[in-house]
């Protein structure tokens, strides 16, 4: 479990791809350099999109946590 | 007493289920048991696939124009006005204006997209689109009289009407441009906002060997930030930077804010259960189309399978009987690939799409299909 204290979760579970990359990236137009975004994906692309994603965008992914169903990812905005 | 079935938005989805309750309830609807109300805020409907082909000189507005009151069946009371507020709790609805307020047993919302391009800095001064009217006359106005430099086509966001629509934009434009002997002065680029160019893999992957043998050039994960009407450039969140001489840009979508208001989805899309399209926050509402938060493309043949589930549904619920009929995620889309051909793709919630090879036959296909819409608008086909 990590203690990083996301600015803002998109839950897009249920969603099928590329509607959780979609979602992130929305969410990340309209946050603060700095913030931390917490993206909760049960997609089995969303493991290689969002590291994709972010590391073409500049953003860091801080962190993959596994749930029991689902992932959640932590991307910094850059 | 009656049971009134109220319907907002009398677009592809609305239009088709008022006249599939108008001949599935016909008994209950003469007899005065039930009472079916289609509310639209504009006395014509509207059909917007003629759009892509405005900007090419090919049809004018019109020809997706017609008044609602000819579509629709004279059982079904229609009413031009705009909702502005939903109340799920008391079951009704508010209009703008002094119009007094209505009462639903059951409500469907088929309230369609709304575009945002003021989310995108620039984009409203310099950016066009065929994704309205003014947009398509104005991209016409200025494609007519193009005949050199960058023509860029950014899909900004998804989800967006009709997933096929900027791929057959470009490809459009370059067998016109071709045919007219300008495609040497011209560059086409064409970007997406994920890995490859389209959201659907099958599509993407049939799509990018026909762009580059067109030479059409394609800039992926690319997401537009901001567009300078001083520079002529499109930036994007990943840091790429295009240099235009004509923009056409899919704006940003959403659905209308009394959705997110009445607490029924984020993004004024109704979040519902892909198969039987009840919404998941209130009880008896049902969305359809646009609207309806499926996974779906949001595309006319979707909203007109859809109405016919909602239609059964709302016939067996009103009878007393237990629904059944479900939607299975059928999507059914031509594809034009050129002024003069056009692929055609079928597929649902279990099948991946497979395109069909482009052909003549398709393209008038989509054609005739277009002349056909006011039958299937009717409740005809
Ligand atoms: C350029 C273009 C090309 C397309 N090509 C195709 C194609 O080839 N094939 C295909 O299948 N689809 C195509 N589509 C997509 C298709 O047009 C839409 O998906 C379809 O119209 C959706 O139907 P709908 O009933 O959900 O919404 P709409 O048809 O958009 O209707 C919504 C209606 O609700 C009304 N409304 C909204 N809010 C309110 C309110 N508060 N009160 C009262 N009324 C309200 C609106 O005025 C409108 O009449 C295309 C779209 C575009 C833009």
């Amino acid at each position: 479990m990590t203690d990083i204290e996301p600015d803002g979760t998109v839950d897009a579970r249920g969603a099928t791809c590329p509607g959780p990359l979609m979602d992130l990236i929305g969410k990340i137009r309209g946050a603060e350099s700095g913030d931390v975004i917490r993206l909760l994906s049960d997609n089995e692309q969303s493991l290689t999109d969002v590291p994709e994603w972010a590391e073409e965008a500049g953003n860091e992914l801080l962190t993959v946590e596994e749930r029991d169903d689902y992932n959640a990812f932590y991307v910094e905005k850059a | 007493m009656t049971e009134h079935v109220v319907i907002v938005g009398g677009g592809t989805g609305g239009t088709v289920l008022a006249n599939d309750l108008a001949d599935r309830l016909e008994p209950e609807l003469d007899a005065g048991d039930v009472r079916v109300t289609l509310v639209n805020d504009d006395p014509d409907h509207v059909y917007k696939p003629v759009w892509l082909y405005v900007p090419f000189g090919q049809r004018e507005l019109d020809d997706g124009r017609r008044r609602l009151a000819d579509l629709v069946d004279d059982a079904i009371d229609l009413r031009i006005g705009r909702v502005s507020d939903i109340d799920t709790e008391s079951q009704r609805l508010q209009f703008h204006g002094s119009a007094p307020s209505v009462g639903y047993d059951y409500l469907v919302l088929a309230t369609g997209s709304t575009l945002e391009p003021d989310q995108i800095p620039g984009l409203t001064e310099d950016g066009h689109n065929y994704y309205s009217e003014s947009g398509a006359t104005e991209l016409r106005d200025e494609l007519l009289s193009f005949t050199e430099g960058d023509l860029v086509l950014s899909v900004i966001g998804t989800p967006h009407m009709c997933p096929a629509a900027p791929l057959e934009f470009v490809f459009m434009a370059d067998d016109w441009l071709r045919e007219r002997g300008l495609r040497e002065d011209v560059d086409i680029t064409y970007t997406y906002p994920i890995q490859r160019v389209h959201g659907n893999p099958h599509i993407a992957e049939w799509a990018r060997p026909i762009m580059e043998e067109r030479d059409i050039q394609v800039e992926t994960f690319f997401n537009a930030e901001s567009v300078d009407p001083e520079t002529e450039t499109i930036t994007s969140m990943e840091g790429t930077e295009l240099d235009y001489d004509l923009l056409v840009a899919i704006p940003p979508h959403r659905g209308i804010d009394l959705i997110e208001e009445a607490g029924l989805g984020d993004d004024g899309w109704v979040d519902v259960d892909k198969h039987t399209l009840e919404a998941e926050a209130a009880e008896n509402v049902y969305a359809l189309g646009d609207t309806a938060d499926t996974g779906v493309p949001n595309a006319g043949s979707v909203a007109h399978y859809q109405a016919g589930v909602v239609g059964q549904r709302l016939a067996s619920e009103i009878r007393g009987r237990p629904a059944t009929a479900t939607y299975d995620g059928k999507t059914l889309c031509f594809i034009e690939t050129g002024m003069d051909a056009a692929s055609f793709v079928e597929f649902d919630y279990e099948n991946p799409p497979s395109p069909a090879p482009p052909s003549e036959k398709l393209h008038w296909s989509k054609l005739a299909y277009n002349e056909s819409y006011w039958l299937t608008a009717r409740g005809l086909l």
